[in-house]
Parts: C-alpha cells; sequence; structure tokens
C-alpha cells in the first residue's frame, strides 16, 4: 500500500473530525469550499478554452517540437526534460496558460510518467510571477521594484530544476 | 495586454509553421479540438476540486489556518526583521502564508496586500528589502496540497493523483529557499536606494522635531 492511499482517507476524516471537535458546522464548510471550487473553476473555463486552442495548434503546426529541439542540449545538461520548455516559458506569466499547457502534457505522456511527474510538481511548485509581481506593487504604490524580478525568476527557475530532481528522486529515473 | 501578444504570437507562429510544414490541416483541427478538450478538462476536473476546496473551507472555519499562522511568526520574524517590527504586519504575512500553505489563494492574497501596503507606508515609491522578499515569497508558491494540479492528474487518469506530494514539497521548499537567497544577495547589489531611503526618513523625523 502506498503513503498516499493512507494520507487522503486519513486527511478527510482528521479534518472532518478535528472539524467536528472544534464545533463547526463542517458539512456546510464542505459544501460553501466545493461552491468556491466550482467559481475558480467557472472562471478559468474561458482562458482554458482560449489557451489550450493555441496551444493544441502550436503543437500540430510543429512549433513546439521545433522549441524543444532548440532548447533541449542546455536542459539536458541540467538534467531537465526538454518537453517541459513551453510549460517554463508560460508559467511565470500566465497561470491559466500554464494549466493549459500543463494539463496537455499531462495528457500527453501520461499523469503516471516521469516527464507527466515532472510537468505536474514544476505546475504545483511554482506561482504565476509576473502577475503576483504586479499586483502587490501596483496595491501597495511601489514604483521602483529593485531585485524583485531576478529574485523571483531565480526562485522559478529553481522550482523547475529542483521539479525534475524530485520527481528522480521520489520515483527513480526514467 | 500581455496576454494579447501572447495569444496573438502563438497563433501566428501556429499558422506560419503549419504552412512551412504543410500541416495546416493539422493545426485547423487542433484548434477545434484544443477548444472542446479545455471543456472535458474542466468537466473531469470539477469534482477532486471541489472536494478539496471543501476540505480546505473546513480546515479555515476550525482555526487550523491560524495556528499554521502562530506556527510561521518566529521564521517570518527572522526573514523580515524591519517588518515585522510592527505586529499588525506580521499578523497578516503570517496569516498569508498560512492561507497560502492550504491553497487558499483567494484568501491570501487580501492579506498579503494588506502586509505590502503597511510595509510601503513612508518609502517614496521604492521597495525596501523586506518587501522585495515578501513579494518573492508569494511568487514561490508553498502550498501543502496542490488540489488543482491532483485534478488535472486524476482527470487524465492517474492512479494515485496525490502521489507527487513529497516532490512538490522538496521542489517548492528549495524554490523558496532559492528565491530568498537571491533576494538577500540581490538587495545588496541595489542598495542605493536603501541609502535614499534612510535619507528620506531622517528628513521626515527632522521635519516632526
Amino acid at each position: 500500500m502506498d503513503l498516499s492511499a493512507l494520507v487522503i482517507p486519513l486527511l478527510l476524516a482528521g479534518t472532518a473530525l478535528y472539524g467536528l471537535w472544534r464545533k463547526v458546522d463542517i458539512y456546510h464548510a464542505l459544501a460553501a469550499g466545493a461552491e468556491n471550487g466550482l467559481t475558480v473553476l467557472v472562471r478559468i473555463l474561458p482562458t482554458l478554452v482560449c489557451l489550450l486552442t493555441a496551444v493544441s495548434m502550436l503543437r500540430a503546426s510543429g512549433a513546439l517540437e521545433w522549441l524543444t529541439g532548440l532548447c533541449s542540449p542546455v536542459l539536458n545538461i541540467l538534467g531537465i526534460p526538454p518537453e517541459t520548455m513551453p510549460l517554463m516559458l508560460i508559467r511565470p506569466v500566465s497561470g491559466s496558460g500554464a494549466l493549459a499547457v500543463g494539463s496537455e502534457l499531462i495528457e500527453r505522456f501520461g499523469p503516471d510518467s516521469y516527464l507527466g511527474r515532472v510537468v505536474a510538481v514544476m505546475l504545483g511548485s511554482s506561482e504565476t510571477t509576473f502577475y503576483t509581481v504586479a499586483v502587490y506593487f501596483g496595491a501597495a504604490g511601489i514604483r521602483r521594484i529593485r531585485h524583485t524580478i531576478p529574485a523571483a525568476l531565480t526562485a522559478d527557475f529553481m522550482g523547475f530544476f529542483a521539479s525534475a530532481l524530485a520527481v528522480r528522486l521520489f520515483f527513480g529515473g526514467i | 495586454m500581455a496576454m494579447s501578444i501572447i495569444w496573438a504570437g502563438m497563433v501566428a507562429i501556429s499558422f506560419c509553421f503549419g504552412l512551412a510544414t504543410g500541416r495546416l490541416n493539422e493545426v485547423a483541427n487542433a484548434a477545434l479540438e484544443g477548444a472542446s478538450g479545455a471543456v472535458e478538462l474542466c468537466f473531469s476536473m470539477a469534482g477532486v476540486m471541489c472536494l478539496w476546496s471543501g476540505v480546505m473551507e473546513i480546515m479555515d472555519r476550525s482555526g487550523i489556518t491560524a495556528k499554521l499562522a502562530a506556527l510561521f511568526r518566529p521564521l517570518l520574524r527572522w526573514l523580515l526583521p524591519e517588518a515585522s517590527r510592527d505586529s499588525e504586519t506580521l499578523s497578516a504575512v503570517s496569516a498569508c502564508v498560512a492561507a497560502n500553505l492550504l491553497g487558499l489563494g483567494s484568501a491570501a492574497t487580501p492579506l498579503g496586500i494588506r502586509a505590502a501596503c503597511r510595509m510601503a507606508r513612508n518609502c517614496n515609491g521604492v521597495a525596501s528589502d523586506d518587501l522585495c522578499t515578501l513579494v518573492v515569497l508569494n511568487t514561490a508558491s508553498i502550498q501543502l496540497i496542490p488540489a488543482t494540479i491532483a485534478s488535472v492528474r486524476a482527470a487524465a487518469g492517474a492512479q494515485s493523483p496525490f502521489d507527487i506530494l513529497p516532490a512538490v514539497w522538496v521542489s517548492s521548499l528549495l524554490s523558496v529557499g532559492a528565491g530568498i537567497a537571491a533576494a538577500r544577495f540581490l538587495s545588496r547589489l541595489t542598495a542605493p536606494s536603501v541609502r535614499l531611503q534612510r535619507k528620506s526618513h531622517t528628513r521626515r523625523f527632522r521635519a516632526w522635531i
């Protein structure tokens, strides 16, 4: 039995019991949260339609293969699978774009393949950097953002590198 | 606007490549398949997404977020030495980090913005070291349960959609660590603005006297 088979039921039961103990109306909270989840999905659906259209066009035209081939020498040295290049390019710019590219890659290579897992971990361990920077500094009225972008992109790049490394570590190589 | 350019670029490149490689037929079909595939993806993600959003909501309402926030205070005091002298900033930042950890993005952003606004007072539009660190912290996601990705994997038929959790944690930690280290190192290179900031503080102080 693998660990995650234990984690999910345990987390569900544990959260439910803890909530009951703290006298929370857990059933309503669950339903309200589920509604939130649906709202998020409805909000990303239109952008996902736009971006998946463009991504599958890029794929079919052969442009993605060309880009992958172009970057593969450098990425291979770093141990990052070159197929993830499109995801790494769009991840800091657009959240739903990254979701579109990522889900397309996961679908293509299979969710339980090495590549599928690397893509999933990349998506899970990074954020939409430029969006976040714009929101925070915009709200705070900052004009000179100094070293934020290079530091944030360093974090992103380290995240991509570490994703490939961590998947090799936990699931064995290709 | 940035997205408009990216989208136009993607479609135009597809057209040019399709024309050059003689795969225009496939490109045309792919456009239609991509659009309907997006709807299918959303439908097959919906169950897992809703379930986990619900679980997160229970965690939030039963005070787990607040507990996590308390847990992070000492660490944040070390990470943001200047800003955490203001207790309201510290509590907003720690609540923001806790909400992020639980994947409550919509709850985390307003908290983080409140902290950023407090940190941006008296700085003439120049970001302080701590404000940069805070934003870097928020651009490098730390999520205990990446529900969206798990639902994408579930939709694609993964055997156990959550088996990537340890790998996500390790790579998140490395990514955040690298971001913070880079922010610390680079803040010295952009130091002149800090001096400028200090000057403005003295000026204010003098005016106040």
